[in-house]
Protein backbone atom coordinates (compact mmCIF):
# COMPACT_ATOMS: atom_id res chain seq x y z
CA UNK A 1 0.00 0.00 0.00
CA UNK A 2 2.13 2.72 1.24
CA UNK A 3 5.99 1.97 -0.07
CA UNK A 4 8.38 3.55 2.02
CA UNK A 5 11.25 0.88 3.00
CA UNK A 6 12.60 1.62 6.89
CA UNK A 7 15.43 0.01 8.35
CA UNK A 8 14.71 -2.73 11.75
CA UNK A 9 16.29 0.65 13.77
CA UNK A 10 13.69 2.87 12.72
CA UNK A 11 10.41 0.26 13.03
CA UNK A 12 11.55 0.05 15.93
CA UNK A 13 11.91 3.25 16.91
CA UNK A 14 8.58 4.38 15.76
CA UNK A 15 6.81 1.22 17.13
CA UNK A 16 8.00 2.32 20.40
CA UNK A 17 6.82 5.74 19.68
CA UNK A 18 3.72 4.64 19.01
CA UNK A 19 2.95 2.06 21.88
CA UNK A 20 4.38 5.05 24.34
CA UNK A 21 1.91 7.72 22.90
CA UNK A 22 -1.11 5.70 23.12
CA UNK A 23 -1.38 4.00 25.96
CA UNK A 24 -1.11 7.39 28.08
CA UNK A 25 -4.02 8.54 25.43
CA UNK A 26 -5.92 5.21 26.31
CA UNK A 27 -5.75 6.05 29.80
CA UNK A 28 -7.28 9.82 29.16
CA UNK A 29 -10.17 8.68 26.93
CA UNK A 30 -11.17 5.86 29.46
CA UNK A 31 -10.44 8.25 32.42
CA UNK A 32 -12.41 11.07 30.55
CA UNK A 33 -15.16 8.98 28.98
CA UNK A 34 -16.38 6.83 31.95
CA UNK A 35 -14.60 7.97 34.92
CA UNK A 36 -15.67 11.79 34.77
CA UNK A 37 -18.44 11.61 32.50
CA UNK A 38 -20.61 8.66 32.84
CA UNK A 39 -19.90 8.14 36.16
CA UNK A 40 -21.23 11.32 37.35
CA UNK A 41 -24.09 11.26 35.46
CA UNK A 42 -25.41 7.71 36.71
CA UNK A 43 -24.81 8.86 40.02
CA UNK A 44 -25.68 12.71 39.86
CA UNK A 45 -22.52 14.18 41.18
CA UNK A 46 -21.41 15.83 37.74
CA UNK A 47 -18.34 17.63 39.42
CA UNK A 48 -16.36 20.59 36.80
CA UNK A 49 -18.89 21.07 33.87
CA UNK A 50 -17.42 24.42 33.37
CA UNK A 51 -13.86 24.03 32.42
CA UNK A 52 -12.94 24.08 28.66
CA UNK A 53 -16.96 25.27 27.84
CA UNK A 54 -18.18 21.67 26.69
CA UNK A 55 -18.70 19.24 29.85
CA UNK A 56 -15.65 20.49 31.12
CA UNK A 57 -13.76 18.63 29.05
CA UNK A 58 -9.95 20.30 29.66
CA UNK A 59 -10.54 19.36 33.27
CA UNK A 60 -9.02 16.11 32.94
CA UNK A 61 -5.87 17.63 30.82
CA UNK A 62 -5.51 20.10 33.80
CA UNK A 63 -5.33 17.55 35.99
CA UNK A 64 -2.42 15.39 34.37
CA UNK A 65 -0.88 19.07 34.52
CA UNK A 66 -1.26 19.09 38.26
CA UNK A 67 0.21 15.66 38.92
CA UNK A 68 3.49 16.70 37.35
CA UNK A 69 4.05 19.85 39.00
CA UNK A 70 3.83 18.13 42.07
CA UNK A 71 6.64 17.57 44.33
CA UNK A 72 7.84 14.44 44.44
CA UNK A 73 7.47 13.05 48.33
CA UNK A 74 9.05 9.88 49.32
CA UNK A 75 8.14 8.53 52.96
CA UNK A 76 11.70 9.03 54.67
CA UNK A 77 11.48 5.23 56.13
CA UNK A 78 10.89 4.16 52.75
CA UNK A 79 12.84 1.87 50.85
CA UNK A 80 13.99 4.38 47.85
CA UNK A 81 14.80 2.29 45.62
CA UNK A 82 11.92 -0.40 45.52
CA UNK A 83 9.74 2.51 45.83
CA UNK A 84 10.75 4.00 42.67
CA UNK A 85 10.50 1.44 40.47
CA UNK A 86 7.66 -0.58 41.52
CA UNK A 87 5.14 2.11 39.09
CA UNK A 88 7.27 1.67 36.50
CA UNK A 89 6.90 -2.31 36.49
CA UNK A 90 2.65 -1.85 37.05
CA UNK A 91 2.93 0.75 33.82
CA UNK A 92 5.62 -1.70 31.82
CA UNK A 93 3.33 -4.50 32.22
CA UNK A 94 0.26 -2.21 30.46
CA UNK A 95 2.78 -0.52 28.10
CA UNK A 96 3.80 -4.84 26.58
CA UNK A 97 0.17 -6.06 26.44
CA UNK A 98 -0.41 -3.30 23.71
CA UNK A 99 2.28 -4.72 21.99
CA UNK A 100 0.06 -7.53 20.35
CA UNK A 101 -3.25 -6.31 20.06
CA UNK A 102 -4.05 -6.25 16.25
CA UNK A 103 -5.30 -2.94 15.04
CA UNK A 104 -6.28 -4.43 11.34
CA UNK A 105 -4.55 -6.74 8.75
CA UNK A 106 -1.49 -5.56 8.81
CA UNK A 107 -1.68 -3.17 11.62
CA UNK A 108 0.19 -4.27 14.80
CA UNK A 109 3.39 -4.06 16.53
CA UNK A 110 4.32 -7.06 16.73
CA UNK A 111 2.20 -10.63 16.08
CA UNK A 112 4.83 -12.97 17.32
CA UNK A 113 3.89 -14.89 14.39
CA UNK A 114 6.64 -16.69 13.12
CA UNK A 115 6.77 -19.79 11.16
CA UNK A 116 3.64 -19.95 9.02
CA UNK A 117 1.09 -17.16 9.81
CA UNK A 118 -1.42 -17.27 12.83
CA UNK A 119 1.14 -19.74 14.19
CA UNK A 120 2.02 -17.65 17.30
CA UNK A 121 1.61 -17.47 20.86
CA UNK A 122 -0.09 -14.27 21.11
CA UNK A 123 -2.78 -14.39 23.45
CA UNK A 124 -0.60 -16.07 25.63
CA UNK A 125 1.74 -13.59 25.93
CA UNK A 126 -0.74 -11.28 26.49
CA UNK A 127 -1.76 -12.66 29.87
CA UNK A 128 1.59 -13.54 30.37
CA UNK A 129 2.62 -10.22 30.92
CA UNK A 130 -0.08 -8.68 32.63
CA UNK A 131 0.71 -10.70 35.66
CA UNK A 132 3.78 -8.44 35.93
CA UNK A 133 1.87 -5.87 37.63
CA UNK A 134 1.47 -8.06 40.52
CA UNK A 135 5.09 -8.04 41.66
CA UNK A 136 5.16 -4.11 40.92
CA UNK A 137 1.84 -4.00 42.98
CA UNK A 138 3.75 -6.14 45.67
CA UNK A 139 6.90 -3.93 45.76
CA UNK A 140 4.78 -0.32 46.06
CA UNK A 141 3.14 -2.11 48.94
CA UNK A 142 6.08 -3.27 50.76
CA UNK A 143 8.43 -0.44 50.05
CA UNK A 144 6.48 2.45 51.46
CA UNK A 145 6.72 1.20 54.85
CA UNK A 146 3.01 1.62 55.92
CA UNK A 147 1.08 -0.75 57.26
CA UNK A 148 -1.65 0.06 55.16
CA UNK A 149 -0.53 0.02 51.87
CA UNK A 150 1.46 -3.52 53.04
CA UNK A 151 -2.39 -4.84 54.11
CA UNK A 152 -3.98 -3.43 50.35
CA UNK A 153 -0.41 -5.07 48.14
CA UNK A 154 -1.17 -8.30 50.24
CA UNK A 155 -4.79 -8.23 49.39
CA UNK A 156 -4.03 -7.37 45.96
CA UNK A 157 -1.51 -10.12 45.67
CA UNK A 158 -3.92 -12.91 46.83
CA UNK A 159 -6.67 -11.40 44.42
CA UNK A 160 -4.39 -11.48 41.26
CA UNK A 161 -3.25 -14.46 41.74
CA UNK A 162 -6.62 -15.88 41.91
CA UNK A 163 -8.53 -14.47 39.48
CA UNK A 164 -5.34 -14.70 36.84
CA UNK A 165 -6.40 -18.48 36.51
CA UNK A 166 -9.97 -17.86 35.22
CA UNK A 167 -8.47 -15.25 33.05
CA UNK A 168 -6.26 -17.78 31.50
CA UNK A 169 -8.84 -20.53 31.84
CA UNK A 170 -11.75 -18.57 29.85
CA UNK A 171 -9.41 -17.74 27.50
CA UNK A 172 -8.51 -21.32 26.50
CA UNK A 173 -12.07 -22.16 25.01
CA UNK A 174 -11.30 -19.60 22.83
CA UNK A 175 -7.73 -20.92 21.74
CA UNK A 176 -9.56 -24.66 21.16
CA UNK A 177 -12.03 -23.39 18.55
CA UNK A 178 -10.06 -21.14 16.61
CA UNK A 179 -7.36 -23.45 16.79
CA UNK A 180 -4.95 -20.83 17.22
CA UNK A 181 -2.85 -18.45 20.18
CA UNK A 182 -2.57 -15.77 17.46
CA UNK A 183 -4.64 -12.90 17.85
CA UNK A 184 -4.73 -12.08 14.31
CA UNK A 185 -5.25 -15.79 13.41
CA UNK A 186 -8.71 -15.52 16.17
CA UNK A 187 -9.53 -12.69 14.12
CA UNK A 188 -9.23 -14.39 10.69
CA UNK A 189 -11.09 -17.14 12.35
CA UNK A 190 -14.02 -15.08 13.54
CA UNK A 191 -13.97 -13.15 10.09
CA UNK A 192 -14.22 -15.60 7.47
CA UNK A 193 -16.49 -18.03 9.34
CA UNK A 194 -20.40 -17.92 9.23
CA UNK A 195 -23.60 -18.55 10.60
CA UNK A 196 -25.46 -21.28 9.54
CA UNK A 197 -23.82 -20.34 5.83
CA UNK A 198 -24.59 -16.56 6.42
CA UNK A 199 -21.50 -14.94 6.65
CA UNK A 200 -23.40 -11.46 7.35
CA UNK A 201 -21.53 -10.94 10.34
CA UNK A 202 -18.80 -13.65 10.20
CA UNK A 203 -18.72 -15.94 13.77
CA UNK A 204 -18.18 -13.47 16.51
CA UNK A 205 -16.73 -16.36 19.35
CA UNK A 206 -19.29 -14.74 21.75
CA UNK A 207 -21.77 -17.06 20.04
CA UNK A 208 -20.32 -19.92 21.06
CA UNK A 209 -18.13 -18.92 23.97
CA UNK A 210 -20.72 -16.82 26.17
CA UNK A 211 -19.69 -18.54 29.43
CA UNK A 212 -15.58 -17.59 28.41
CA UNK A 213 -16.93 -14.11 27.68
CA UNK A 214 -18.50 -13.84 31.19
CA UNK A 215 -15.55 -15.22 32.75
CA UNK A 216 -13.31 -13.03 31.01
CA UNK A 217 -15.04 -9.95 31.98
CA UNK A 218 -15.71 -10.55 35.74
CA UNK A 219 -11.88 -12.05 35.86
CA UNK A 220 -10.54 -8.84 34.00
CA UNK A 221 -12.35 -6.55 36.32
CA UNK A 222 -11.32 -8.78 39.35
CA UNK A 223 -7.39 -8.19 38.07
CA UNK A 224 -7.89 -4.02 37.46
CA UNK A 225 -8.61 -4.10 41.30
CA UNK A 226 -12.02 -2.43 40.27
CA UNK A 227 -15.38 -2.29 42.04
CA UNK A 228 -16.73 -4.63 42.83
CA UNK A 229 -13.45 -6.23 42.96
CA UNK A 230 -11.55 -3.50 45.04
CA UNK A 231 -10.98 -4.73 47.97
CA UNK A 232 -7.28 -4.11 47.69
CA UNK A 233 -7.58 -0.01 47.81
CA UNK A 234 -10.52 -0.06 49.49
CA UNK A 235 -10.15 4.07 50.02
CA UNK A 236 -12.89 3.70 53.18
CA UNK A 237 -10.90 1.14 55.30
CA UNK A 238 -7.40 1.36 53.64
CA UNK A 239 -7.14 4.59 52.53
CA UNK A 240 -5.87 3.33 49.02
CA UNK A 241 -3.86 0.03 49.87
CA UNK A 242 -0.81 0.27 47.46
CA UNK A 243 -0.98 3.64 46.30
CA UNK A 244 -1.12 5.69 49.53
CA UNK A 245 2.24 7.12 49.84
CA UNK A 246 2.42 7.81 46.08
CA UNK A 247 2.36 11.80 44.96
CA UNK A 248 2.20 13.14 41.68
CA UNK A 249 4.06 11.87 38.82
CA UNK A 250 4.28 8.54 40.45
CA UNK A 251 0.48 8.17 41.35
CA UNK A 252 0.10 9.57 37.80
CA UNK A 253 1.88 6.25 36.58
CA UNK A 254 -0.55 3.88 38.63
CA UNK A 255 -3.33 5.94 37.04
CA UNK A 256 -2.40 5.30 33.43
CA UNK A 257 -1.18 1.63 34.62
CA UNK A 258 -4.79 1.31 35.87
CA UNK A 259 -6.86 2.73 32.96
CA UNK A 260 -4.36 1.42 30.44
CA UNK A 261 -4.96 -1.97 31.22
CA UNK A 262 -8.77 -1.11 31.25
CA UNK A 263 -8.47 -0.57 27.72
CA UNK A 264 -5.53 -3.29 26.85
CA UNK A 265 -8.34 -5.96 28.49
CA UNK A 266 -11.27 -4.34 26.77
CA UNK A 267 -9.36 -5.01 23.50
CA UNK A 268 -8.08 -8.58 24.10
CA UNK A 269 -12.08 -9.10 24.87
CA UNK A 270 -13.14 -7.53 21.68
CA UNK A 271 -10.14 -9.23 19.60
CA UNK A 272 -10.84 -12.66 21.46
CA UNK A 273 -14.90 -12.81 21.15
CA UNK A 274 -16.39 -9.77 19.25
CA UNK A 275 -14.33 -9.94 16.08
CA UNK A 276 -11.65 -7.44 17.15
CA UNK A 277 -11.01 -4.99 13.70
CA UNK A 278 -13.10 -7.55 11.21
CA UNK A 279 -16.14 -5.82 9.21
CA UNK A 280 -16.85 -9.02 7.56
CA UNK A 281 -17.79 -7.58 3.87
CA UNK A 282 -14.77 -5.72 3.94
CA UNK A 283 -11.66 -6.79 3.05
CA UNK A 284 -7.41 -6.00 2.34
CA UNK A 285 -6.78 -2.12 2.10
CA UNK A 286 -10.25 -0.94 3.31
CA UNK A 287 -9.47 -3.37 6.47
CA UNK A 288 -6.25 -1.41 7.26
CA UNK A 289 -8.20 1.64 7.06
CA UNK A 290 -12.29 1.03 8.97
CA UNK A 291 -10.21 -1.72 11.13
CA UNK A 292 -8.69 0.62 14.17
CA UNK A 293 -11.94 2.81 13.93
CA UNK A 294 -14.11 -0.65 14.27
CA UNK A 295 -11.78 -2.03 17.40
CA UNK A 296 -11.87 1.16 18.87
CA UNK A 297 -15.59 1.33 18.94
CA UNK A 298 -16.01 -2.02 20.01
CA UNK A 299 -13.17 -1.63 22.60
CA UNK A 300 -15.42 1.43 23.93
CA UNK A 301 -18.57 -1.12 24.27
CA UNK A 302 -16.46 -3.26 26.32
CA UNK A 303 -14.92 -0.46 28.35
CA UNK A 304 -18.59 0.44 28.45
CA UNK A 305 -20.00 -2.81 30.43
CA UNK A 306 -16.86 -2.92 32.87
CA UNK A 307 -17.37 0.22 34.49
CA UNK A 308 -20.85 0.17 33.83
CA UNK A 309 -20.58 -2.85 36.63
CA UNK A 310 -17.90 -1.06 38.00
CA UNK A 311 -19.89 1.58 39.18
CA UNK A 312 -23.33 -0.06 39.96
CA UNK A 313 -21.99 -3.23 42.58
CA UNK A 314 -21.07 -2.41 45.97
CA UNK A 315 -17.61 -3.98 47.30
CA UNK A 316 -17.51 -7.68 47.67
CA UNK A 317 -15.61 -8.96 51.21
CA UNK A 318 -12.49 -11.04 51.07
CA UNK A 319 -14.20 -14.19 51.75
CA UNK A 320 -16.76 -13.56 49.02
CA UNK A 321 -14.21 -12.78 46.90
CA UNK A 322 -12.02 -15.73 46.96
CA UNK A 323 -14.97 -18.26 47.42
CA UNK A 324 -16.42 -16.72 44.06
CA UNK A 325 -12.65 -17.44 42.31
CA UNK A 326 -11.87 -20.78 43.75
CA UNK A 327 -15.45 -22.19 44.25
CA UNK A 328 -17.49 -20.80 41.44
CA UNK A 329 -15.10 -18.85 38.31
CA UNK A 330 -12.71 -21.89 38.58
CA UNK A 331 -15.05 -25.02 37.83
CA UNK A 332 -17.17 -23.07 35.47
CA UNK A 333 -14.04 -22.35 32.85
CA UNK A 334 -12.95 -25.73 34.04
CA UNK A 335 -16.28 -27.07 32.45
CA UNK A 336 -16.28 -24.82 29.83
CA UNK A 337 -12.93 -25.89 28.62
CA UNK A 338 -13.86 -29.82 28.89
CA UNK A 339 -17.55 -29.01 26.53
CA UNK A 340 -15.38 -26.83 24.07
CA UNK A 341 -13.18 -29.53 23.44
CA UNK A 342 -16.07 -32.50 23.17
CA UNK A 343 -18.16 -30.59 20.56
CA UNK A 344 -14.75 -29.19 18.58
CA UNK A 345 -13.53 -32.66 18.17
CA UNK A 346 -17.70 -34.07 17.49
CA UNK A 347 -17.78 -31.63 15.10
CA UNK B 1 24.92 -15.37 15.11
CA UNK B 2 27.36 -13.01 16.52
CA UNK B 3 24.09 -11.14 17.47
CA UNK B 4 22.94 -13.96 19.24
CA UNK B 5 26.16 -14.11 21.08
CA UNK B 6 26.45 -10.95 21.90
CA UNK B 7 23.02 -11.02 23.45
CA UNK B 8 23.89 -14.64 25.38
CA UNK B 9 26.38 -12.47 26.59
CA UNK B 10 24.48 -9.76 27.65
CA UNK B 11 21.56 -11.91 29.52
CA UNK B 12 24.36 -14.27 31.01
CA UNK B 13 25.85 -11.21 32.70
CA UNK B 14 22.60 -9.87 34.01
CA UNK B 15 21.55 -13.27 35.34
CA UNK B 16 24.79 -13.94 36.79
CA UNK B 17 24.57 -10.53 38.91
CA UNK B 18 20.83 -10.82 39.68
CA UNK B 19 21.73 -14.73 41.08
CA UNK B 20 24.68 -13.14 43.12
CA UNK B 21 22.34 -10.07 44.76
CA UNK B 22 20.27 -13.11 45.66
CA UNK B 23 22.70 -14.98 47.78
CA UNK B 24 24.39 -11.47 48.82
CA UNK B 25 22.03 -9.22 50.19
CA UNK B 26 20.59 -8.90 53.59
CA UNK B 27 17.18 -8.40 52.60
CA UNK B 28 15.02 -10.93 52.10
CA UNK B 29 12.66 -8.99 49.85
CA UNK B 30 15.33 -7.74 47.55
CA UNK B 31 16.54 -11.23 47.17
CA UNK B 32 13.18 -12.51 45.68
CA UNK B 33 13.31 -9.38 43.61
CA UNK B 34 16.75 -10.03 42.52
CA UNK B 35 15.69 -13.87 41.53
CA UNK B 36 12.95 -11.99 38.85
CA UNK B 37 16.28 -10.91 37.27
CA UNK B 38 17.40 -14.10 37.17
CA UNK B 39 14.47 -15.63 35.84
CA UNK B 40 13.19 -13.35 33.10
CA UNK B 41 17.05 -13.34 32.21
CA UNK B 42 16.10 -17.52 31.69
CA UNK B 43 12.81 -16.62 29.61
CA UNK B 44 15.20 -14.05 27.50
CA UNK B 45 17.77 -16.91 26.92
CA UNK B 46 14.31 -19.01 25.56
CA UNK B 47 13.25 -16.77 23.86
CA UNK B 48 17.15 -16.43 21.77
CA UNK B 49 16.89 -19.95 21.31
CA UNK B 50 13.50 -20.07 19.06
CA UNK B 51 11.58 -21.47 21.81
CA UNK B 52 8.66 -18.82 22.35
CA UNK B 53 5.91 -20.72 24.16
CA UNK B 54 8.23 -21.81 26.99
CA UNK B 55 9.38 -18.33 27.52
CA UNK B 56 6.30 -16.73 28.30
CA UNK B 57 5.54 -20.16 30.37
CA UNK B 58 8.60 -19.10 32.63
CA UNK B 59 7.45 -15.25 32.59
CA UNK B 60 3.79 -16.64 33.50
CA UNK B 61 4.64 -18.84 35.75
CA UNK B 62 7.42 -18.21 37.76
CA UNK B 63 7.83 -14.60 37.59
CA UNK B 64 3.84 -14.10 38.11
CA UNK B 65 3.18 -16.71 40.18
CA UNK B 66 5.92 -18.38 42.25
CA UNK B 67 7.55 -15.07 43.05
CA UNK B 68 4.26 -13.53 43.93
CA UNK B 69 3.77 -16.24 46.47
CA UNK B 70 7.34 -15.84 47.57
CA UNK B 71 7.34 -12.32 47.88
CA UNK B 72 3.53 -12.95 49.40
CA UNK B 73 4.88 -15.59 52.23
CA UNK B 74 7.48 -13.64 52.93
CA UNK B 75 5.76 -10.22 53.76
CA UNK B 76 3.15 -12.26 55.94
CA UNK B 77 5.68 -13.48 58.17
CA UNK B 78 8.97 -11.23 58.57
CA UNK B 79 9.83 -8.61 56.19
CA UNK B 80 11.88 -5.89 57.93
CA UNK B 81 12.62 -3.21 56.25
CA UNK B 82 16.33 -2.48 57.49
CA UNK B 83 17.20 -5.31 58.75
CA UNK B 84 19.90 -5.83 61.13
CA UNK B 85 21.32 -9.23 61.51
CA UNK B 86 23.25 -10.78 58.39
CA UNK B 87 21.15 -13.76 56.81
CA UNK B 88 24.44 -15.87 56.52
CA UNK B 89 24.63 -19.22 58.49
CA UNK B 90 27.66 -21.05 59.21
CA UNK B 91 26.87 -23.84 56.10
CA UNK B 92 29.30 -22.11 53.65
CA UNK B 93 31.51 -25.70 53.08
CA UNK B 94 28.16 -27.81 52.48
CA UNK B 95 26.83 -25.47 50.37
CA UNK B 96 29.89 -24.87 48.37
CA UNK B 97 30.17 -29.16 48.17
CA UNK B 98 26.20 -28.87 47.04
CA UNK B 99 26.74 -26.62 44.09
CA UNK B 100 29.76 -28.10 42.85
CA UNK B 101 28.37 -31.18 42.97
CA UNK B 102 25.40 -29.67 40.85
CA UNK B 103 27.54 -28.13 38.64
CA UNK B 104 29.31 -31.69 38.23
CA UNK B 105 26.15 -32.88 37.22
CA UNK B 106 24.59 -30.52 34.77
CA UNK B 107 27.78 -29.69 32.37
CA UNK B 108 28.43 -33.71 32.36
CA UNK B 109 24.59 -34.13 31.31
CA UNK B 110 25.08 -31.68 28.79
CA UNK B 111 27.98 -33.22 27.84
CA UNK B 112 26.66 -36.65 27.39
CA UNK B 113 23.49 -35.35 25.34
CA UNK B 114 24.80 -33.18 22.90
CA UNK B 115 28.87 -34.08 22.90
CA UNK B 116 29.95 -31.94 20.40
CA UNK B 117 27.22 -30.15 18.20
CA UNK B 118 26.87 -26.41 18.11
CA UNK B 119 23.93 -24.90 18.92
CA UNK B 120 23.33 -23.81 15.39
CA UNK B 121 22.64 -27.13 14.38
CA UNK B 122 20.20 -27.98 16.49
CA UNK B 123 18.21 -24.74 15.63
CA UNK B 124 15.12 -25.01 13.48
CA UNK B 125 14.52 -22.78 11.13
CA UNK B 126 12.49 -19.73 13.54
CA UNK B 127 10.97 -20.19 16.52
CA UNK B 128 9.35 -23.61 17.45
CA UNK B 129 5.96 -23.97 16.86
CA UNK B 130 3.67 -24.46 20.23
CA UNK B 131 2.20 -27.32 18.45
CA UNK B 132 5.36 -28.92 18.40
CA UNK B 133 5.98 -29.01 22.19
CA UNK B 134 2.36 -30.35 22.90
CA UNK B 135 2.80 -32.98 20.32
CA UNK B 136 6.52 -34.18 21.92
CA UNK B 137 4.65 -34.12 25.64
CA UNK B 138 1.80 -36.04 25.05
CA UNK B 139 3.30 -38.58 22.96
CA UNK B 140 7.28 -38.96 23.46
CA UNK B 141 6.90 -37.85 26.81
CA UNK B 142 3.32 -38.45 28.32
CA UNK B 143 5.00 -40.95 30.85
CA UNK B 144 7.48 -38.49 33.04
CA UNK B 145 4.27 -35.71 32.35
CA UNK B 146 2.18 -37.62 33.73
CA UNK B 147 4.35 -39.11 36.88
CA UNK B 148 5.15 -35.32 37.66
CA UNK B 149 1.32 -34.62 37.00
CA UNK B 150 1.15 -37.09 40.21
CA UNK B 151 4.38 -36.11 42.28
CA UNK B 152 2.19 -32.73 42.31
CA UNK B 153 -0.79 -33.67 43.36
CA UNK B 154 1.20 -36.08 46.35
CA UNK B 155 2.95 -32.52 47.40
CA UNK B 156 -0.60 -30.48 47.31
CA UNK B 157 -2.34 -33.11 49.02
CA UNK B 158 1.16 -33.60 51.96
CA UNK B 159 0.77 -29.64 51.74
CA UNK B 160 -2.84 -29.69 52.76
CA UNK B 161 -2.79 -32.25 55.37
CA UNK B 162 0.74 -30.11 57.25
CA UNK B 163 -1.23 -26.70 56.98
CA UNK B 164 -4.56 -28.68 59.22
CA UNK B 165 -4.27 -28.40 62.48
CA UNK B 166 -7.05 -30.87 63.60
Amino acid sequence: MIAIEVGWGTTLAIKTAVVLGIVPLTALILGYVFLLKMMSHMQSRLGPMDPGGFHGWYQLIGDGIKFLQKEDIMPGEADRRVFALAPAIVVLSTFLVFVVIPAGPRIRVASLDSVKMFDGVGVFYALAVSSLSVIGVLMAGWASSNKYALLGALRAAAQLIAYELPLVLAVVGVVIQAGTMSLQGIVHFQQTGSLFGWSGIGFPLILTQFVGFALFMVASQAELTQPPFDMPVAESELVAGYMVEYTGFRFLFFFIGEFGTAFAFAALAATLFLGGWSVPWVHCTAADFLGPAVLFAKVMFVAFLMFWARFTYPRFREDQLQAIAWKWLIPIALANILLTGVLKVAF
Amino acid sequence: MIAENVAFGIIAAAMALGAIGVVRTKNVVHAALYLVVVLAGGAAQFILLGQEFVAWVQVLVYIGAVIVLFLFGIMLTRAPMHPKDSLDNDLRWPAAVTALFLVGILVGLLVHTFHADKIEKLQVNGPVRTGQITNAIFTSYIIPFEVVGVLLLGALIGAVVLARKD
